[in-house]
């Protein structure tokens, strides 16, 4: 039986408020619902206030660098398909520094799960603007505003990733369904969560987003049909969608490899002498 | 007479030189001779000027030579270049109906109707170089047939493999009935076929031996051929390879599987390793045993992307920020380099860190002879790992301060015991921590790995006499040139010896400093322009290493070469 005394972690030192006590509640109770136990799971994350999650519950955790959580993710997954593989990240982390492993991720549709606490501003370096910040967001470093945000719902979805979906750090129902979903879902799943700063993001608080959010399952919506949820993904401002934008079961990384077809790598034997076979063919 | 005999094969990219080159090199494998092939190519897929040397000998050769006996010129760049490397009765292979106005010494000049041979005899004048590979054979009066085994091999039974020995065939009886030469007799010497392999096959070998499982690389000249090789034996081994988006991913990648509990790697040259750097540091304080091989090439940047250098020793043992321990191997020879490889991977396990194989391209793409890699002397040592049954999985913690700073390593997800680790400094369950005593702690505790490391660091190898006047030093891939320079300047009687390293980090300082102590002359002998083992042995034994033979052209050293530029350093 798996309770949430189980994922009950170190004492989080974000600030009160924060957005992402509401992931990482949403997450406990996702997992717990699940009943997974914490040793089937593996929490990668990378840095920034988002990195200190997994700290907060409990799992196996890898805490890499900055931008670089799908990576390491990515190899351990492969080295052992009988771990759940959860990334974690912040917007900086996933989509500045990690942009190039969030696309090539995406593409090659590896089993993943992809949090990314989307806040629009960096937090842990204070206050600066992020890839999401909304055009012409004045901080230090964008004293003349911000430039265009990327959009990481529609390169998620250009990109092959094979589920997308939106949360709300201020809907912890709906979040830890998605996650739950995500989870369960074979292949790729970004999950884009709006976190709301209230240290540095004066903009894209709770209410601002409270006012614009919708759940796209109040409405008939079919996130399997690849061309509206492209459509969707390019709602943003006075209205925003948040649930599956895009769902769909698409082939996964894993499945091409033929060494996985012998159980995990990990469980593998080491067997030296079969090697022989090898040199054999340099006579 | 003992048989020391040089093949080269010259021409553009996409002739056939590589092909025609590696046959040359198998025929005499097969026929139980020792081999040395280098290959010197140009960063293009169609044109420029190539060529492919083949070093046969009765007796074990680990350099490449000067001079050349025969070559294949299938271009008019081949005779106009090395027209001087060829000794006094060598003899140049060409087509006098392709290539005109060839000027020379018409002894050493042998034209060859090899395209209308290859029409008439093959059917395909693009076998042109085959017929030229049976008529380099005729002048030695080899065996035809063990060449068209080779052929049936690399070609198969059907049309294509047909072709190519009718072409060979038409080669070597133009030969044997036009060439009125006299010309040296090479036969098969024995029954015993030798294994033929490159310094990245060596790698890939060791690598697959020593359980590696997991590969992530992104393709750079010259280490791709190692992922491409994984990839090729995949299905074969239960093996992954990953090719990454890029350098960066890779090291990451190969450090996630690692944790996970495979061996795994990742493989690069200059550039791309300078991608990876934050990959070491993440290893080094997550202590996450990862091999990394770094086919070196001539720097900075883009460098000489197809050509040789040592250029990155000092990069390799600093690359990083922070304290925190790694080890950097540099194979001698391509044999050296399976043993080396599987050694890499035990010592990643046994310290928990990362280790760095330093090749370059000469070692990389040359092929050698290897008479045997005995798998049985393969070990697998993974180090301290956790056990739950002696232990309790609830108590376990990944970074654990022990005395030898080793800390037993669990698995995720195998067992009950929750692996957690940062790149954030840590504490002893790998929780983040911003506490001075656990920081202090735990730097101690990762540095006092090194202490067992430095034990297991081997003397380096020396050669020739125990005194001498003149010690040469070098390290990696040089080996085999400067052990035979030391032969052939012992010959002329002068008092040599070698001093040479393929364990440079930890640093092997107490028998460096007492063999350099012990010579009243003492050459660094590197393909780097600053002498970075000098420098190195000056920062840890305190000696200064007297002369230095650099070269930093993007081209190997020769036996010759160093022996002729100790002579002028001598005199």
């Amino acid at each position: 039986m798996v309770t949430a005394s189980d994922y009950a972690g170190l004492k989080p030192a974000w600030c009160p408020g924060c957005g992402n006590f509401g992931i990482l509640n949403a997450l406990n109770r996702a997992l717990v619902e699940m009943k997974i136990e914490p040793n089937q799971v593996l929490l990668v994350s990378g840095i920034g206030q988002a990195g200190k999650l997994p700290h907060y519950t409990r799992g196996n955790v890898f805490n890499s660098l900055h931008g670089r959580p799908v990576p390491p993710a990515i190899g351990a997954r492969i080295a052992n398909p009988e771990l759940i593989v959860i990334a974690v990240s912040g917007d900086g982390d996933a989509y500045g520094e990690g942009g190039n492993h969030f696309l090539h991720a995406a593409r090659r549709n590896h089993n993943i799960t992809y949090l990314v606490h989307d806040n629009q501003v960096y937090g842990l370096t204070k206050g600066q603007a992020s890839p999401t910040s909304d055009v012409g967001f004045i901080t230090k470093t964008t004293p003349y505003g911000a430039a265009n945000p990327i959009n990481p719902i529609a390169l998620a979805i250009v990109s092959g990733a094979s589920f997308v979906a939106r949360g709300f750090a201020g809907d912890i129902d709906h979040l830890s369904n998605l996650i739950k979903k995500g989870i369960a879902h074979r292949g790729f799943a970004l999950i884009d969560i709006l976190q709301p700063c209230v240290s540095f993001n004066h903009k894209n608080t709770f209410q601002w987003y409270r006012e614009r959010i919708y759940n796209l399952e109040d409405e008939k919506y079919d996130p399997s049909d690849r061309k509206a949820a492209l459509e969707k993904a390019l709602i943003w401002g006075e209205e925003i969608p948040i649930g599956i934008i895009y769902e769909e079961d698409l082939p996964v990384y894993e499945d091409q490899l033929p060494a996985l077809s012998d159980g995990p790598l990990v469980k593998q034997k080491i067997d030296s002498r079969r090697v022989e076979k090898l040199l054999a063919e340099f006579m | 007479m003992p048989i020391d005999f040089n093949f080269m094969v010259g021409g553009e990219a996409g002739q056939g030189v590589q092909s025609v080159g590696f046959l040359l090199a198998k025929v005499f494998a097969r026929g139980g001779y020792h081999i040395f092939a280098d290959q010197d190519y140009e960063s293009r897929v169609r044109g420029g000027h190539n060529f492919f040397r083949v070093r046969v000998s009765d007796d074990k050769v680990d350099a490449i030579a000067e001079e050349v006996d025969i070559m294949i010129a299938l271009n008019m760049d081949s005779i106009e270049l090395h027209q001087p490397d060829m000794v006094t009765k060598g003899i140049i292979i060409f087509d006098g109906e392709k290539i005109k106005g060839v000027s020379g010494d018409n002894g050493s000049l042998l034209s060859i109707p090899l395209e209308k041979l290859a029409a008439e005899k093959a059917g395909d004048k693009l076998m042109i170089n085959t017929v030229a590979l049976g008529a380099a054979l005729s002048l030695v009066n080899y065996d035809l047939n063990m060449l068209n085994e080779v052929l049936i091999d690399r070609f198969g039974k059907g049309k294509v493999g047909d072709s190519n020995i009718a072409a060979a065939k038409a080669g070597y009886d133009y030969v044997q009935s036009e060439h009125k030469g006299n010309f040296r007799k090479i036969k098969p010497l024995s029954e015993t076929k030798r294994m033929l392999l490159t310094g990245n096959e060596a790698i890939s070998l060791g690598a697959i031996a020593a359980g590696c499982k997991f590969m992530a690389a992104y393709p750079m000249t010259p280490a791709s051929s190692i992922m491409e090789y994984i990839a090729a034996k995949s299905k074969d081994l239960d093996l992954v390879m990953v090719h990454a988006e890029d350098e960066i991913a890779a090291i990451n990648m190969a450090i996630g599987a690692a944790y996970a509990g495979v061996r795994a790697m990742t493989a690069t040259s200059g550039s791309g390793l300078c991608l990876m750097v934050e990959g070491i540091g993440l290893a080094g304080i997550t202590e996450t045993p990862i091999v990394i091989i770094d086919a070196q090439r001539p720097g900075p940047a883009v460098g000489l992307p197809t050509r040789t250098e040592q250029g990155d020793l000092q990069f390799v043992l600093h690359a990083h920020h922070g304290d925190f321990p790694r080890a950097v191997l540099a194979p001698a020879t391509i044999e050296d380099a399976f043993w080396v490889t599987v050694n890499a991977f035990n010592w990643a396990e046994k310290y928990q860190l990362p280790v760095i194989i330093l090749t370059d391209q000469h070692l990389a793409s040359s092929h050698a002879t290897v008479d045997s890699l005995d798998l049985s002397q393969v070990t697998i040592d993974r180090g301290m790992l956790f056990s739950e049954k002696e232990d309790d999985p609830l108590e376990y913690m990944r970074h654990r301060v022990t005395k030898s700073g080793i800390s037993p390593r669990a698995f995720p997800g195998l067992g009950k015991a929750l692996v957690v680790t940062d790149c954030d400094e840590h504490d002893e369950e790998g929780h983040l921590t911003e506490d001075a005593g656990e920081r202090a702690a735990q730097v101690q505790k990762r540095l006092r790995k090194l202490i067992p490391l430095e034990k297991e660091i081997g003397t380096p190898h020396r050669y020739g006499p125990k005194k001498a006047e003149t010690t040469l030093i070098g390290w990696g891939s040089t080996y085999g040139a400067i052990h035979e320079a030391v032969d052939i300047l012992r010959r002329e009687e002068a008092s040599v010896n070698m001093l040479h390293l393929n364990e440079l980090w930890p640093f092997p300082a107490k028998s460096v400093a007492d063999a350099v102590s012990k010579a009243r002359n003492s050459y660094a002998i590197e393909n780097n322009a600053t002498g970075q083992l000098a420098r190195l042995i000056k920062a840890e034994t305190g000696y200064d290493i007297s002369g230095r033979i650099l070269k930093y052209d993007g081209r190997p050293f020769t036996p010759a070469y160093i022996a002729q530029a100790v002579r002028k350093e001598a005199r």
